[in-house]
């Protein structure tokens, strides 16, 4: 049950608990340069702290123009190497700050996939496109054939590999863009409305492709998404961005019951969690639930009792 | 907001026969031999708000191409509003059945929200004081006033979603297709756009839905047609549809959570469809399962 393994990939409480982690976001503050010269910069995040562990799976949701799409590209120092504007606080990787290391360094530790595959794929065969990002990074042939078939047997693509992109399903293309980040190694990635516009068949297979990848290979995972059943079913925390502000951060079971953060947020939260909340202010109950099988043995039992 | 106002006075009947589209065992063959419908028969009357389900791949935006004329039949034939697809004009059909594609920025190309909402009114031959009224109403329906001046291209997702159902709105189309209109959305955002449709409906458009979101299709659809590999294999009032649980499963489409959550508390009864009725029947009699 996925309940059960949603925190296994989390690492073990270290005495000093930022020791392992793999991405830290502190203070960070940024705001684009304006389109016209002479009109005021735009601010987008103020003031984002993010701590990131082996083989945790944070969701990210709020409206649309919270700075999510910019909180992403920050991870990998895309913002602001590519995009100027003003930038405070920083991003560390492992450590290292995105301040002080190209995009070209960063890219083979935090990867991102972006919400269209059409987009990035563009190769004549899937295994063109896995290997596209080796090459660049000079990867020597027989250690890129070796990551070739893993990253296409992670992500279950490995039958089409000589297949051409265009032949896929929006599922299948999306896992291939994964797979094409998984061969640079990264520990951490990053996904950026993943599932928006595949149908439920494909939403499925990226978010089990995706909880596969942390819980067996420990790749920590920042996703941006509206679905809240699975972020509910998956994640280990949430974050809530409003206007560039984090207003709550906690696992699902809290940041899904905050009805004040959510409300101010504008997102959704799973159905069970609504009928929870109706049943805990008719009956005075503590639900809880995430899902559908949550919320059937949570009345189950009562009914009993 | 007023929605109403967008809609023309000939719109206002209720569901009467004849229907207003009719997809007559159509069959629609790609070029590249791909058969994407199959013997496909639909009749929609006027006022309906139907959704259209079914996966990737399944036929329905191929289907929901022939109900403007983008595509024709390989075989068979589609009447909208007593106009045959196959030898009626593009711009014929445009005045009966608006198209709001997936993506805006596949039918927002003018430099200013303003000419985004006029263009369909000039071509329908309106003369330049009929097209400014409905660019004004356009405008103001959707609340879309203070970007009237603006490039479309650069507002962001959410209103230049507006801007494209209020553009095809400007033509008082009596059917409205919407190709998953809510994707790419917030919630919020999502269920702003619905309000909307609602209130169109209301109004007496015949809204076709396409939407892979079951919340919405539960929601707000009184009927639903399922599609799968080209055919149809359910047509029927929406929460009838909902019930027949093996087709969902070989459709591989899954109900809402709430329709399953009370399909495993109470396995003899109909589901509850909404959270409120799930948590009535939970709270009063219906607890004893």
């Amino acid at each position: 049950m996925t309940r059960q393994n949603a925190g296994q990939g989390r690492a073990p409480q270290a005495p000093d608990p930022r020791a392992d982690l793999v991405l830290q976001v502190r203070d960070l503050h940024y705001a684009y340069p304006p389109l016209h010269e002479g009109d005021e910069f735009v601010d987008v995040l103020r003031g984002v702290d993010l701590d990131l562990h082996p083989g945790e799976f944070v969701s990210v949701m709020g409206p649309t123009g919270a700075g999510k799409t910019t909180l992403a590209l920050a991870l990998n120092g895309i913002v602001p190497r590519s995009t100027g504007g003003r930038y405070r606080g920083e991003v560390l990787v492992h450590g290292a700050s995105t301040k002080e290391h190209e995009v070209a360094e960063l890219a083979p530790s935090v990867g991102v996939v972006f919400q269209d595959p059409e987009t990035q794929l563009f190769c004549m065969s899937v295994e063109d496109e896995v290997a596209f990002g080796m090459e660049n990074l000079g990867v020597p042939a027989p250690q890129m054939r070796t990551r070739l078939a893993e990253a296409l047997a992670l992500v279950g693509m490995s039958e089409y590999r000589t297949r051409s992109p265009r032949q896929l399903s929006g599922g299948q293309k999306q896992r291939v863009a994964i797979a094409a980040v998984l061969a640079m190694r990264p520990s951490v990635i990053v996904l950026d409305e993943p599932t928006s516009g595949l149908d439920p068949i494909g939403k499925h297979e990226v978010f089990s492709v995706v909880e596969q990848l942390r819980r067996e290979h420990s790749i920590a995972v920042v996703m941006i998404e509206h679905e809240c059943d699975q972020i509910a079913q998956f994640s280990d925390r949430v974050l809530l961005l409003e206007a560039g502000r984090v207003i709550t951060e906690g696992p699902p079971a809290d940041v899904f019951y905050d009805q004040e953060a959510v409300a101010r947020a504008g997102v959704c939260i799973p159905q069970v969690a609504e009928v929870a909340t109706e049943l805990n202010a008719l009956t005075g109950s503590a639900h809880r639930f995430l899902t559908v099988a949550d919320a059937f043995v949570g009345l189950h039992d009562q009914e009993v009792a | 907001m007023n929605v109403a106002a967008l809609t023309q006075p000939t719109a206002q009947h209720p569901v009467v026969a004849p229907p207003l589209i009719t997809v007559d065992h159509v069959r629609h063959v790609y070029d590249n031999g791909v058969a994407a419908l199959d013997d496909v028969s639909v009749q929609i009357g006027r006022g309906e708000l139907i959704g259209l389900v079914g996966q990737n791949g399944s036929g329905k935006s191929t289907l929901a191409k022939h109900l403007n004329g983008l595509l024709r039949p390989t075989s068979g034939q589609v009447e909208v509003a007593g106009l045959d697809t196959r030898s009626a004009s593009l711009a014929e059909i445009a005045q009966h059945v608006g198209f709001v594609f997936q993506n805006p920025d596949h039918q927002i190309f003018c430099s200013t929200v303003r000419e985004e909402l006029a263009f369909g009114p000039r071509n329908l031959g309106l003369s330049p004081a009929a097209v400014e009224s409905r660019v004004a109403l356009g405008l103001e329906a959707f609340g879309l006033e203070a970007f009237a001046d603006h490039p479309p291209a650069l507002l962001g997702f959410g209103l230049r979603r507006k801007v494209s159902l209020a553009s095809v709105l400007s033509m008082r189309p009596d059917v409205l297709v919407l190709d998953e209109p809510t994707v790419g959305l917030d919630w919020r955002s999502a269920l702003e756009l619905m309000a909307i449709v609602e209130r169109l409906h209301e109004a007496g458009h015949t809204i076709v839905l396409i939407t892979h979101d079951m919340r919405i299709i539960t929601r707000f659809t009184t009927r639903a047609v399922v599609l799968r590999a080209g055919t149809v294999v359910a047509d029927g009032p929406t929460r009838s549809v909902l019930l027949d649980t093996d087709l969902l499963r070989a459709t591989q489409i899954e109900p809402t959570q709430v329709v399953r959550l009370s399909g495993e508390l109470w396995p003899d009864q109909p589901p509850a469809f909404e959270v409120d009725e799930l948590v009535q029947r939970w709270t009063g009699e219906g607890r004893r399962s």
